[in-house]
């Protein structure tokens, strides 16, 4: 269409307060258990997906604009191996990637200079940890770990907070813990609460994304309760899932879970990240989930200190379109180094 | 814009709809579009433009129908129609498919030219408004397909007139088009002058299919085109969508024509929120609600009205969210909230706002670009008697009031004349279901809004019009159901009232005064006197001359029984039983007073008889003429339930004075209405006799009211009275007219009829035609997800 009409947007809703400098907001110290803050909050599950349904169709970025969000997505990219045949080489290979997550030409072609992008961190098994760090020494890309038992989280609690110290001497800048589904399930939100802050004064330094393994909560409800619970015992991040669930990262429990972080921040003007992870494979899905972001929670949100994509198959599709846009032609993925 | 730039704003960009082949398109037709009348397109006429709202540009410009092009449109639609009709129903459905298959096939062309025509985004027209419309073609070849078996013995209408608005054009074709053609109709639509393009495209698409010539006919222009259709005497039912005043004019010069008539009309919708909703899904909901097609939607939920107790929490949501929403260029696919229609709307909507401003209402509102766009605006502060609070705006503009209570909120709710739909947010469903029910509105969203689905009938209470479009009760509106009187009949005009003392009274032997029935009292008339009731031979009593007072008082009594439509059908049923029962008792002295009359005495026990079997046959309705569960989309339960209308004004037929009046209150009163009867004005002592079976049957007061009298006078007085929610006459042809022009005044649904057009002693007097028209369908949706 010809017309010279421009769509206006007011500044953005922000309801958590805005940090005093961009990318240097203040650590969630916790708080204590306050059930008042969601007990009693209802989430609609039809509400939620009819939500979710049209948030890419009321939402289009096209072109240049599509490279540059699918460049902000690999940003975010936690990229991970959690597999039980991870080795020493799996995990170099891994980081190299991280390191260089875009072909040369493809970086060119963008626009950015050489090594400018990287991921926004590797994720790994603690006995991964120290090949990690030494894989990315001088590449500033924190190390994840995940810690306490990772799937299950069914070990007993002195031997899950052992291990997250013992991942944070490895090195290991981020610890992606997951809570006790049992005490979720039961609603035993004090004893909950008190797993999560004493992985929390493990954690030390060491940021702490919480994984609320949503798959098995199942409720919209249950999402948005533990997501409180993790954050009043010190989340620095909430996290969907650990990959392993059988339903993992969906758009609804996303939205339930930004929502509840939003809600914190409304209350305590603490500002939390957000980690979907598992399941997501396809560039159009990165699309979706920064979508989802900005519209409800705002720009601030599209960076990697508050948001991380747990992926590492998705980096390969994002790797493919940038390459069409930049080329004009379809890419394979045999021309691309393997992550 | 460099990848770097874009890195530090994030924003989106533009992401323009391509319209080159709308373009394409509207250009091959460059020279003017003419109608499309008898399988082909006329030849341009005078030509008036169709603009692009959003750029201020012309797109095309189409022919005026001047009274010739209906006439021939008409003509057209009769000559085919006995064809049509005489199609098997498999042959139609075969049809209506290739329909809905090229609508699909040409879904993208649809899209965009509704967007240029009408404003509308992009996002809308392309996933909402064309699957819609193809959803609406097959669901309706499914409807011809299995008509048949579903209704039999139904017919069609004949010449449907269908004059359609500019908010949804496509759409509102396809729910006029569909069930019409389904049952056998051939059409002659309007639609709107703003947005004639889709349906012209549409137009072609029938040409594609090969639809035989005639049976859909469709004829551009402005409101003077409307009136000819509305006005011409070929037309057999007319369906109209749109604003209220129009369909108040409607109504008024369709009265006594015999066309049938539904109406769509305006809106004020209640969006409820209660304390223990998801308050963000509320909020999404409001979005949806009026800020989906810039709020130009009958049905968007207008009026939120919010626990007190979260009321600040949800306005800071609806505030953030306000600020997210993007208004302007339709064709962009991140566009929220497009082009207002036309300038005079904008101006319209700018005019409301300002005068309620000025009221002292505070507005809060998103922003707009230059043009035909306004921002997405949110009213507090706004007084029950606000014009912004009373007035359908039908822009992207919301009020918001607070509630304290349940039954606040009800009465919040109902406060309108309008009644077309409501939404309730709460994640308890014993609230959910309990306010759906009190709420006066034809649709409920529970969690949700604006859901649409051909299966499930959608249209309105109250002022907000009558009849169903969509689902079974949709397709009723388009056939002829084969209890309708078939005989013509003249209707009878009783003779003059004579008050004066009669020479001799042949009555019993101690005198007996009849009086009006009203709130379960016996009642002298206001007016003081009485007239004669003539026998076969000689007088044989007075009754009382009722007045307009008395109708008044009457129907505040009416009004009084709230309880009787909360009570369970069985219960109903009971209350008909026992009726039956002492009508049965005392049915030797209903003969003697009907041969008085001048009955035979085999008649008049015939009567009584049929009366006693009627009582029995509602009876057992009470608790079976039930409702439906839609099949709608996917976790949604869609009820479809069968409310009562409410007041029903009754006027009775002159012969049968017990069986006629019998026959009317029956099915009112079974569906839980309650009625203020005018019985037979020649004989209504057969009916005054009835007020002591009522008595003596657990008839709570108040339920049936008896007012005897002068007929069309009283009939005149309940037509006109704004509190009465339907009326029945069977009466002559000037009373008819008469019931149905005054009617208009709130829109109440009518139901008149020569009075010896049917035999009222034979089935034609009793049936389920007559609980269709003591009910009307609520459709309620309720959203569900664990």
């Amino acid at each position: 269409m010809k017309t010279e009409m421009k769509t206006e947007t007011r500044a953005e809703g922000a309801l958590v307060p805005t940090a005093a400098a961009a990318g240097e907001h203040a650590r969630n110290p916790g708080m204590a258990l306050d059930v008042g803050m969601f007990e009693g909050h209802r989430v609609n599950r039809a509400a939620a997906e009819r939500r979710c349904a049209t948030l890419t169709t009321r939402r289009s970025v096209k072109k240049a604009h599509q490279a540059a969000w699918l460049v902000n997505a690999v940003r975010c990219v936690d990229l991970t191996t959690l597999a039980g045949d991870d080795t020493e080489g799996r995990v170099k290979r891994l980081c190299a990637k991280a390191r260089k997550p875009l072909a040369s030409h493809i970086e060119a072609g963008l626009g950015l200079s050489a090594g400018e992008l990287t991921v926004g961190a590797v994720c790994v098994y603690p006995t991964m940890v120290p090949h990690a760090v030494k894989a990315l020494e001088g590449s500033n890309i924190p190390v994840a770990s995940v810690a306490t038992g990772f799937p299950a989280g069914l070990m007993p609690l002195h031997l899950r907070l052992e291990e997250i110290r013992w991942a944070v001497a490895q090195g290991a800048a981020e610890i992606d813990i997951v809570i006790n589904r049992e005490l979720a399930l039961t609603r035993n939100w004090q004893g909950l609460h008190d797993e999560i802050a004493a992985m929390r004064e493990a954690c030390g330094d060491a940021h702490m994304k919480a994984i609320l393994a949503t798959g098995e909560l199942e409720t919209l409800n249950n999402v948005y309760s533990a997501s409180m619970v993790a954050m009043q015992a010190g989340a620095d991040f909430i996290k969907t899932s650990t990959g392993k669930e059988s339903v993992n990262a969906t758009l609804p429990v996303s939205l339930t879970m930004l929502r509840a972080l939003r809600d914190y921040g409304m209350a305590t003007g603490h500002r939390i990240g957000f980690k979907p992870a598992g399941g997501m494979k396809q560039a159009k899905e990165a699309l979706a989930w920064q979508i989802l972001m900005k519209e409800e929670l705002g720009r601030d949100w599209l960076n990697p200190d508050l948001f991380r994509f747990g992926a590492s198959s998705m980096l390969g599709d994002i790797e493919r379109q940038l390459e069409h846009y930049v080329t004009g032609r379809y890419a394979d993925s045999s021309r691309h180094a393997l992550a | 814009m460099s990848i770097q730039n874009i890195l530090e704003t994030m924003e989106y960009g533009v992401a323009p709809e391509d319209d080159s082949q709308a373009r394409k398109w509207l250009a091959k037709h460059e020279g003017g579009f003419g109608h499309f009348i008898d399988g082909a397109m006329t030849k341009p006429g005078d030509l008036f433009e169709v603009r692009d709202p959003a750029s201020d540009t012309v797109l095309a410009r189409v022919t005026q129908g001047t009274a010739s092009d209906v006439d021939a449109a008409v003509s057209a639609a009769r000559k085919a129609q006995s064809g049509w009709a005489k199609l098997s129903g498999h042959q139609r459905a075969k049809h209506l498919y290739a329909l809905a298959r090229h609508i699909q096939q040409h879904s993208r062309l649809l899209a965009v030219l509704e967007t240029l025509d009408s404003g509308k985004p992009i996002r809308e027209s392309r996933d909402i408004d064309i699957p819609l419309v193809a959803r609406h073609f097959y669901h309706h070849a499914g409807w011809a397909e299995i008509l048949e078996d579903e209704l039999p013995g139904h017919t069609a209408q004949g010449v449907c007139g269908q004059i359609i608005p500019w908010n949804f054009p496509l759409l509102m074709l396809s729910w006029k088009v569909a069930p019409a053609l389904a049952a056998g109709n051939t059409v002659v639509l309007k639609p709107a002058e703003y947005t004639s393009l889709t349906a012209l495209a549409f137009a072609e698409i029938a040409q594609e299919c090969g639809i035989p010539k005639g049976v859909i006919n469709i004829v551009t222009g402005d409101g003077e085109t409307g009136a000819a259709i509305v006005g011409h005497e070929g037309i057999d039912k007319l369906a109209f969508t749109g604003s209220t005043d129009v369909g108040r004019i409607l109504r008024e010069r369709t009265a006594g024509s015999g066309k049938a008539l539904t109406l769509e009309l305006g809106g004020k919708s209640p969006f409820v929120v209660f304390e223990d909703a998801d308050l963000d899904a509320a909020v999404e909901g409001v979005v949806d609600a009026i800020w989906f097609n810039q709020g130009q939607v009958c049905c968007a939920g207008s009026r939120i009205l919010v626990a007190e107790a979260v009321a600040e929490r949800f306005e800071t949501l609806l505030r953030a969210r306000m600020k997210t929403l993007r208004t302007g260029d339709p064709m962009d696919k991140s566009t929220d909230i497009g082009a207002i229609v036309h300038p005079s709307q904008l101006a319209r909507i700018r005019e409301l706002v300002e005068k309620g401003a000025s009221e002292g209402a505070t507005l809060t509102q998103g922003s707009a670009p230059q043009g035909c766009f306004f921002p997405p605006t949110l009213v507090t502060d706004v007084e029950p008697a606000s014009v912004l609070a009373t007035e359908e705006i039908f822009g992207p503009v919301v009020t918001l009031t607070t509630f304290r209570t349940p039954s606040d909120a009800v009465a919040l709710a109902n406060n309108t004349r309008y009644g077309l739909a409501a939404s309730i947010w709460s994640e308890n469903v014993n609230l959910c279901l309990d306010i759906a029910g009190q709420v006066k509105a034809g649709i409920v969203w529970i969690n949700s809004t604006n859901i649409f689905d051909a299966g499930a009938g959608f249209g309105g209470y109250r002022e907000s019009g009558f009849g169903r479009e969509g689902g079974r009760e949709g397709m009723r509106a388009y056939l002829r159901n084969p209890a309708a009187a078939t005989g013509k009949g003249k209707g009878t005009t009783p003779a003059e009232l004579e008050t004066g003392p009669a020479d001799t009274i042949k009555g019993g032997e101690i005198d007996r005064t009849a009086k009006l029935y009203v709130g379960g009292r016996q009642a002298r008339p206001d007016s003081g006197y009485s007239y004669q009731v003539k026998g076969g031979k000689a007088v044989v009593g007075l009754a009382g001359l009722g007045n307009r007072k008395d109708i008044r008082n009457a129907v505040e009594a009416a009004h009084k029984a709230k309880g009787w439509g909360k009570a369970t059908g069985h219960n109903r049923a009971q209350v008909l039983y026992y009726i039956g029962e002492n009508l049965s008792v005392r049915g030797a002295e209903f003969a003697a007073r009907l041969e008085s009359f001048g009955a035979s005495r085999k008649a008049a026990e015939a009567e009584v008889e049929t009366a006693v079997a009627r009582c029995f046959w509602y009876a057992a309705q009470a608790d079976k003429f039930d409702g439906a569960v839609h099949a709608t989309k996917s976790d949604f339960v869609t009820l479809a339930m069968n409310e009562p209308i409410g007041v029903m004004g009754l006027v009775a037929p002159t012969a049968q004075p017990l069986l006629g009046a019998i026959s009317l209150v029956l099915p009112a009163i079974a569906m839980g209405n309650r009625v203020v009867l005018v019985p037979s004005q020649t004989h209504p002592l057969a009916a005054t006799d009835l007020y002591q079976v009522l008595d003596t049957s657990d008839v709570p007061g108040g339920v049936v009211n008896i007012v005897t009298g002068p007929r069309d006078e009283l009939a005149k007085t309940l037509a006109a009275h704004d509190g009465v929610d339907a009326m029945w006459y069977f009466g002559n042809a000037e009373g008819c007219q008469m019931v149905e022009a005054q009617s208009a005044g709130n829109l109440k649904q009518t139901w008149v009829e020569a009075d010896d057009a049917r035999d009222w002693g034979a089935r034609a007097g009793q049936g389920r035609l007559f609980l269709d028209r003591a009910t009307q369908v609520k459709n309620i949706w309720v959203a569900y997800g664990a």
